[in-house]
């Protein structure tokens, strides 16, 4: 879809920005570059668009060669999102959307129709549409900045570190929208960061570049934090490598054990029945886990059991779709030792233990499927 | 008040010219400061000769100008343009640094996301890094607008009625009160002007008021 050939950028006062790079980014898939700063992955990017042209080398999109394309008509039909969004201050958000269906020679009515639709798509409310960028929360922006992008559904989307400047919670949520969007649309998407978090958790591949536009590694997540190329991929990658590694194992074969829970109005008394081992999960009315409950800390309350009476839990497993990393997180984080596995609805269906999650492993391991 | 009364026909005229010799001036200056306003934004040596030249067109006394340009530029003694090319150097003078400094204030993701989406370099300067640029060319062209009406009065001494011919008549006579009204008839004027560019502001700008 993308292909970068012996692709060289130097800049007027000699600097390289990217050395010799070679890449093909797959159809259909996310492609995130990553690196510290000065590592040419924001000039890569642009190099796509011709928002810089390559010193040498060729670029080809589609088959076709970049620099025998006009560069605004090339421009047109890739989608773009740029830091903090760079909406156009006097123009409403509908307008900000409208502006490329327009560019492209759409009529008005028809623009704006357009924009309103997308920013649903976005999950934006459509009232957000007759106010100005400077009325909207960074968040809202950044999505009024994607419905742009998308705005003449363009096949190819570029993204130039979108998420950077909004606050970690805020962060999360747009990512997981845009991998929702992603699983809907199948645009190829190439997505520049400097967090190798976000690459790993965004990118079906990943291109990790060292200073000086050196090309590092070029894999799949997975691999990249199994097996990183050398010593400068291993440290940028990070702490807690291994760890981390355990998210891209299912834990499909994880034996799921008994677990006792407590509904919630239940009396102390019923509460301690129930306990086993000591400890036992306070469910809702639908089994969804609220808290827990231990024989030390029944023996502080009085009457029923509540919502504020329950030790907190930690995180959850679901048993569906968890891979071995949330089982392990489940178990480690749990006041009693015991991981709580629930299936998509919630609802609770067992416990997993930390020894399990290892024993797993290690089989996984025997099996061939980590990667070594 | 009187007198006022009995040449209604005779301020009229005055008025009118007093706002063509003020008017074309600002117009034409805007559309001139425009193209070098924008150099100024894109060059630091531009911005460096074009900002010291308006600067130091904007000292030569006005006087000075008006009764010297004829024999520079070699028009009639009487014409309206040796009112009307000082006061357009002044507009312009006045406007390019506002104009340049407004366009280096637009952000540049902003720039860059327009460029990105497909804009041609004019296109994009009309639609978007002009219209960002407004507030600040209308501050401009309200000082611009006053300063010219106040200078046209100037032109009475080269022959060019406007309100100055109140002010030469009122000396010549000793007559106090013609002089008061061309002050009050300046002012209004000036007062009217200023406030028409900045209800013109408030309509172009929406997005600068938008509250949360």
């Amino acid at each position: 879809m993308i292909e970068f050939q012996a692709v060289t950028k130097r800049f007027d006062d000699g600097t390289v920005a990217v050395d010799d790079l070679n890449l093909s980014v797959d159809p259909g898939r996310i492609t995130v570059f990553v690196g510290p700063s000065g590592c040419g992955k924001t000039t890569s990017l642009r190099m796509v668009n011709r928002m810089i042209d390559a010193t040498s080398g060729t670029i080809t999109v589609d088959g076709n060669d970049i620099r025998q394309s006009d560069p605004p008509l090339l421009r047109r039909g890739i989608g773009y999102v740029i830091q903090q969004a760079g909406l156009f201050p006097h123009r409403t958000v509908v307008d900000n959307v409208a502006t490329v269906p327009m560019l492209a020679g759409w009529p008005r009515h028809k623009a704006k129709k357009r924009a309103v639709e997308l920013l649903e798509t976005v999950g934006l409310p459509a009232e957000l549409g007759e106010k100005y960028p400077a009325q909207l929360s960074g968040g809202q922006q950044q999505r009024v900045g994607v419905a742009r992008a998308l705005a003449v559904d363009p096949p190819v989307l570029l993204m130039d570190e979108p998420f950077s400047a909004v606050d970690p919670v805020v962060r999360e949520g747009l990512q997981d929208e845009l991998l929702r969007l992603q699983d809907e649309l199948g645009k190829t998407i190439v997505f520049v960061t400097h967090d190798i978090d976000e690459a790993i958790k965004l990118g079906d591949k990943v291109a990790v570049f060292r200073t000086g536009g050196v090309l590092a590694q070029y894999d799949k997540p997975s691999e990249l934090l199994a097996r990183p190329a050398d010593n400068f991929v291993a440290s940028f990658v990070g702490r807690d490598r291994g760890y981390r590694a355990l998210g891209f194992l299912p834990a499909s074969g994880l034996p799921i054990g008994e677990l006792a829970t407590v509904e919630l109005g239940a009396t102390a008394v019923d509460a301690r029945s129930a306990l086993r081992d000591g400890w036992a999960v306070v469910v809702d009315g639908a089994r969804c886990p609220i808290g827990w409950v231990s024989e030390k800390h029944l023996a502080t309350v009085d009457g029923e059991i509540s919502r504020d009476s329950s030790l907190s839990g930690g995180s959850l497993y679901d048993v569906d779709n968890g891979s071995l990393r949330s089982a392990l997180d489940a178990a480690l984080s749990s006041p009693s030792a015991l991981g709580v596995a629930v299936d998509s609805t919630g609802a609770v269906v067992g416990s997993v233990t930390a020894d399990d999650v290892l024993s797993a492993l290690a089989a996984a391991r025997t099996a061939g499927e980590v990667p070594q | 008040m009187t007198w006022v009364f009995d040449h209604l026909g005779l301020l009229g005229g005055l008025t009118g010219t007093h706002v063509y010799l003020a008017l074309v001036p600002l117009v034409v200056g805007l559309v001139l400061a425009i193209p070098l306003g924008w150099l100024a934004s894109r060059s630091r040596p531009a911005r460096a000769v074009l900002l010291s030249v308006s600067g130091l067109l904007y000292t030569i006394p006005s006087l000075a100008l008006i009764v010297v340009l004829p024999g520079i530029i070699g028009t009639k003694i009487l014409d309206s343009v040796n009112v009307i090319i000082p006061l357009t150097i002044y507009t312009v003078a006045l406007l390019v640094r506002s104009i340049a400094d407004a366009l280096t204030s637009v952000p540049a993701t902003v720039v860059a996301a327009a460029t990105a989406i497909g804009y041609r370099p004019l296109r994009r300067f009309a639609s978007v890094e002009f219209p960002l640029a407004v507030p600040v060319v209308i501050a401009g062209l309200r000082v611009a607008a006053v300063s010219n009406i106040s200078l046209v009065s100037i032109g009475a001494l080269i022959g060019i009625s406007g309100y100055g011919v109140l002010f030469t008549d009122g000396f010549q006579l000793g007559f106090m009160t013609e002089i008061v009204v061309g002050v009050v008839a300046t002012l209004l004027l000036a007062l009217v002007a200023d406030a028409l560019l900045l209800l013109i502001g408030r309509l172009l700008t929406p997005w600068t008021r938008a509250g949360r």
